[in-house]
């Protein structure tokens, strides 16, 4: 088959938005673990903030690799979204979703722009001031700046409250993506079970997590 | 004109290989150059044009459903039989064809019985290769179960689906050949007349059922598989859809019509529960493989029931009438359909019927449930005295083999068919009779064939149960596609046919006239109301039960009702568009002269036979008698003119292989 | 039983379409819902409208004629049943029923509830088969056992009635139920593994030609299914479309 049918293919492009989907799981545990050490020690989140934001592989294979899945992910879950509604043009007058399916699952493009705005706002708050303080203007090496720079944006509330709705809809996100993608790539077993709670474990402790960290800092300091 | 079967000469079991052996063949090149226009893509037509476009043959397919895929062989449930003998309980050929041959009740062609037989494990094969998921047992080989009618188990299925599979195995073998284009398939279109040229079939005229366009169609073989015509008593087993006019109208072009009265009453079906009732519901006969059938033993007791102030589980064992297990101990509840279905009205008509209607018997699945719990406690080394777990363990393997039958019961008749009794009735399932065909299965007009259940088949006056998709299937994957051939070999060099030819015009011409007279008519009643009231004249004076005072009453009234029914029959819309009720009256006027036909048949067969009850004709226990000396023939009617000037034709049946004797189940 | 039915009319193709209502009473639980069309049509016709065009035929649940989207749901409320199973005592006197054509680019409205679902039909012409020529010279059927638990799979899959529900239901309008219950069907048994590749693919492809959309998992159709097709089947035609993709 030639490469670009396969390219141009519905069920390519969902095997590709579970493969980026499941790769962006995996870096929000990551992201959970590291930000998780700060509600501990500060000390450890400042050293492994240190390390992955001085590590060459990490900032100029995986960081790049990351970004790229990201806006995939995002492009991608528009594109299709498009073209789904597409596949039908006159709407239903009365059509009751909530009998066959979850809102998560029907609600995707909802909580994902959601989740993209808090992208937005996140790279603001972190990623761009990080970039400008190594690359821009060459600051010199501070191992002990991540965790007072982190626990300084918890101090707004309206930060905190945004970031914590944001998780919310990331959870909802999570609670169809997670088993969404297990599916797509074709798992669908007598292991699904098992998987499927698993799933919703992750759609709720990481999330959930991430908003207790925002909360912890937001109170505690 | 007389009658020529064309039946092979030579020993039964030689027959057909003869004639295989001997008949014209067309070569692969010139097959491309001949048309064939398939009616109907069943199993019958669906099997043969899949086949008959893979020999190379340009096919023009039919059917006036959105897909092929839904003809009506879709709800076949049971299964289909063929001598496999995969059991090793003595099937064979011979045994498949004699026990056909016996519950046709002696009414069928010897050859064709037999012909049928021997193809039938082919079909098998040929089903399993295509990819259709039949049952299967542990050890991977296919499962079997046995079968009304029969000692042996010779039954292939997939669980209740059975038709529905085996439809969709010759679907997929028309994809694939509509996929290479040898197939054009015309969805959503009703053949409306047969084009006769110089006394040959040489094309249709059909109504594309969207646009509303008349359109012609010219091919050097018309074959008719448009099923049965069972919808002329409005309330059948049969599809909304189904009709007799593909087989009604080469009829009145010339094809003999052969025995119309022989029809299957399926003793199994969910009873009627109002007027508003669209259609009936069959539930597969091999429900009575562990299903016992009863009503109360007293009268008191069935008014009661009746009544609702008892239930049928409040009767003790000794209170209840198994009254087929009593009245014939060797096959019990899996006698052929016609006896079961009789007797269960010859109960009902005696006061002992069980539903509002008082038109039902019980089905009881209570005794097996028990005797498979026992044995899965044994099994399982379980506790043999916690007869609720017996009840569980039982109800599980139950629901393990009928379950979809089961919960179809539940979502229409809203009760729990585990904890009570079902309730079943007999309901019109099946007409063995249909245009009049040779061996070859060759209308009498040349070059139009009938297979299927539109033709009067292999069944004789009565279907054994799994023997129609087998019927269906034979005569479009094995039988057509040779003898076709041998018709085709001179035609060769004809080239295509024209569509402007005179006969072409005038055929079209007559279509649309009746088109236009159904739709300017502005009548006082819909067609439904035509249909129901000539499907009560059917079912009450024609139905289970005959007798001559009724069908000469049916006869007057069915002529009277189509009378009024071309003067007051009220076609909304217009024709130039998809018009559900157009449809509907174009089939309704051909039921109600073949109803007319049916009746005068039915009168005129001075006997009982399978599925046509005479009541003046029974022995004094009440079973059907036969009449051997006279009435051992086909009857083919002829149209000319009106269903009541019919003339008849007989074909004498002879039976060089099988004893004639009387039926006897018991 | 009192009802008001909001029906969708729509004289043709081309025709703009509206939701029109109707009154409708002496309904009886016992009914099927297609009967109350019926009756509905009944007294269309003598007043001298035209009757609602829905498609029906065996009026049993197996040939998948019957469509119709019934307040917001394929098939109505009830499970794992067709239109024409669906009856009246699912609802209440007094009730305002929707009843809608299934809508997708890919089924257009021919008149009124009846829709054209041809595409089905292409997807299936694209590979839905095994290429066995039709001889009956095969070999005896019982020369390749199948495992009894595939050859069970095999027919849960191929039981699809092929009615559109899926599609009606799914919000993105994909088919993917039903193309992946005939992959299923083909790659669960020996005979059909030998094509297995070229099938999903060529299958695959006309799917998306002929303008569904794409899955996003939400198993709406699994639930609508009226013959209980699994999202297991979906699952095996993305791992046979990915390997076939990588082989060919």
């Amino acid at each position: 088959m030639a490469k670009s049918a396969l390219l141009k293919s519905s069920i390519a492009k969902k095997v590709a938005m579970a493969l980026s989907g499941l790769f962006l799981m995996l870096f929000l545990a990551q992201h959970f673990f590291i930000n998780m050490t700060s509600v501990f020690s500060s000390d450890t989140f400042n050293s492994i903030s240190h390390y992955m934001g001085n590590n060459p592989l990490v900032q100029f294979v995986i960081q790049p690799i990351l970004i790229v899945g990201v806006i995939f992910h995002f492009i991608m879950g528009f594109v299709l979204d498009f073209k789904n509604r597409s596949a039908r043009p006159i709407a239903y007058a009365k059509n009751n979703g909530a009998a066959n399916s979850s809102w998560a699952s029907r609600n995707m493009i909802v909580t994902g722009s959601v989740v993209l705005a808090f992208i937005a706002l996140h790279f603001y708050d972190f990623w761009f001031p990080e970039m400008v303080y190594k690359y821009v203007d060459v600051s010199p090496l501070n191992e002990t700046r991540y965790f007072h720079e982190m626990t300084e944006k918890f101090e707004s509330p309206v930060r905190t409250a945004l970031y914590s709705i944001s998780f919310l809809l990331l959870s909802l996100h999570l609670w169809h993506g997670f088993n969404s993608s297990f599916q797509s790539v074709g798992f669908n077993n007598k292991y699904s079970k098992s998987l499927h709670t698993l799933g919703y474990a992750f759609a709720i402790v990481v999330p959930f997590g991430f908003i207790f960290i925002a909360l912890f800092h937001h109170f505690n300091h | 004109m007389a009658l020529d079967s064309k039946i092979p000469s030579g020993p039964i079991s030689d027959k057909w290989t003869n004639y295989k052996d001997h008949i014209n063949l067309v070569n692969p090149a010139n097959k491309r150059n001949l048309d064939v226009i398939i009616v109907g893509t069943g199993l019958a037509g669906g099997s043969a044009a899949a086949t008959l476009a893979e020999l190379g043959y340009n096919v023009k397919a039919f059917c006036f459903q959105d897909s092929p895929r839904r003809a009506h062989s879709i709800a076949a449930q049971g299964g289909i039989n063929a001598a496999k003998n995969y059991q090793g309980d003595g099937d064979s050929t011979f045994r498949l064809f004699y026990d056909t041959v016996k519950g046709g009740d002696y009414r069928a062609r010897e050859a064709n019985v037999h012909r049928l037989a021997e193809v039938s494990s082919n079909i098998i094969d040929q089903c399993v290769a295509q990819g259709v998921p039949l049952a299967r047992e542990y050890g991977g080989l296919l499962d079997n179960r046995s079968f009304g009618g029969t000692l042996v188990s010779r039954t292939f299925y997939a669980k209740g689906q059975t038709g529905q599979q085996l439809l969709l195995g010759a679907y997929s073998a028309m994809n694939r050949q509509i996929g290479r284009g040898k197939i054009k398939m015309h969805n959503r279109h009703e053949m409306l007349d047969l084009v006769v040229v110089n006394g040959k079939a040489r094309g249709i005229i059909a109504r594309n059922l969207v646009t509303g366009e008349i359109e012609r169609h010219s091919a050097h073989a018309v074959v008719i598989a448009s099923g049965g015509y069972g919808n002329v008593f409005f309330l059948s087993t049969n599809a909304m859809g189904s009709n007799a006019t593909a087989a009604w109208k080469i009829h009145k072009k010339g094809a003999f019509f052969a025995n119309p009265c022989y029809t299957q009453i399926h003793p199994t079906c969910i009873p009627v529960s109002g007027d508003h009732q669209s259609k009936l519901t069959l539930m597969s006969e091999s429900l009575r493989n562990d299903g016992r059938i009863w009503v109360p033993a007293k009268l008191e007791d069935a008014k009661a029931i009746r009544e609702g102030k008892k239930k049928p589980t409040d009767l003790s064992e000794a209170e209840r009438d198994y009254y087929l297990e009593r009245r014939y101990p060797a096959f019990g509840n899996l006698v052929p359909r016609d006896v079961a279905s009789r007797a269960a009205k010859e109960r009902c008509d005696a006061g002992f019927g069980i539903n509002k209607t008082g038109e039902a018997v019980y089905l009881d699945f209570a005794a097996a449930i028990q005797r498979y719990g026992k044995e899965q406690v044994y099994v399982k080394g379980l506790d043999a005295n916690d007869t609720k777990l017996i009840i569980k363990l039982g109800t599980e393997v139950v629901a393990n083999k009928y379950g979809n039958l089961f919960q179809m019961y539940e979502k229409i008749v809203d009760e729990n068919p585990y904890s009570t009794p079902m309730m079943i009735y007999p309901a019109v399932h099946y007409t063995m009779g249909g245009t009049w065909v040779d061996y070859n299965l060759q209308t009498t007009i040349p070059g139009c064939f009938s297979i299927g259940e539109s033709n009067f088949s292999d069944h004789g006056a009565n279907r054994l149960g799994a023997s129609a998709l087998m019927q269906g299937l034979a005569d479009g994957y094995f039988v057509l596609p040779y003898t076709i051939g041998d018709y085709l070999s001179p035609d060769i060099k004809m080239g295509t046919i024209s569509t402007d030819l005179p006969e072409f015009v005038a055929a079209e011409k007559a279509v649309k006239d009746q088109i236009e007279k159904f739709i300017n008519n502005k009548g006082t009643h819909s067609v439904d109301y035509f249909h129901k009231k000539l499907g009560k004249i059917m079912w009450d004076k024609v139905g289970m039960a005959r007798n001559a005072k009724g069908l000469n009453e049916a006869i007057v009234e069915i002529a009277a009702l189509r009378e009024e029914f071309y003067k007051e029959v009220k076609v909304p819309g217009d024709a130039n568009g998809l018009n559900q009720e157009l449809e509907k009256a174009t089939r309704v006027a051909d039921f109600l002269e073949l109803g007319e036909l049916f009746a005068k048949d039915a009168l005129h067969r001075n006997e009982s036979c399978g599925g046509h009850f005479r009541e003046e004709y029974q022995t004094e226990e009440g079973e059907a008698q036969r009449d051997d000396e006279n009435f051992a023939y086909v009857a083919a009617w002829e149209y000319t003119g009106k269903p009541s000037e019919a003339v008849l034709h007989k074909e004498p049946l002879v039976f060089d292989n099988v004893k004639l004797v009387q039926r006897s189940y018991k | 039983m009192k009802l008001t039915l909001k029906i969708w009319r729509q004289k043709n193709a081309a025709a703009e379409g509206k939701i029109v209502e109707y009154p409708i009473d002496h309904i009886e639980p016992d009914m099927s819902f297609l009967e109350m069309l019926d009756i509905l049509n009944d007294e269309l016709i003598m007043k001298g409208d035209e009757p609602v065009a829905f498609d029906h035929d065996c009026r049993e649940g197996i040939c998948g004629m019957c469509s119709l989207y019934i307040n917001g749901e394929a098939h109505g409320p009830d499970r794992g049943v067709t239109t024409c199973q669906l009856h009246m005592r699912m609802f209440k006197d007094g009730d305002t029923i929707f009843i809608e054509p299934f809508r997708a680019k890919a089924f257009p409205v021919i008149k009124d509830l009846v829709v054209d679902r041809s595409s089905f039909d292409r997807i299936q012409h694209a590979g839905g088969f095994i290429s066995v020529n039709t001889s009956g010279n095969t070999i005896d059927a019982n020369t390749i056992p199948i495992n009894k638990k595939d050859a069970d799979d095999a027919f849960d899959a191929a039981a699809c009635i092929g009615c559109g529900a899926c599609v009606a239901s799914c919000k993105n309008s994909s088919a993917m139920l039903f193309v992946a219950a005939k992959v299923s069907q083909y790659a669960l048994l020996p005979q059909g593994r030998i094509e297995a590749t070229d099938r999903v693919l060529n299958m695959v492809s006309q799917m998306d030609a002929e303008g569904f959309g794409n899955c996003t998992n939400t198993g709406a159709c699994e639930v609508e299914c009226p013959k209980g097709i699994s999202l297991e089947n979906i699952a095996r035609m993305n791992r046979e479309y990915m390997s076939a993709s990588l082989k060919g």
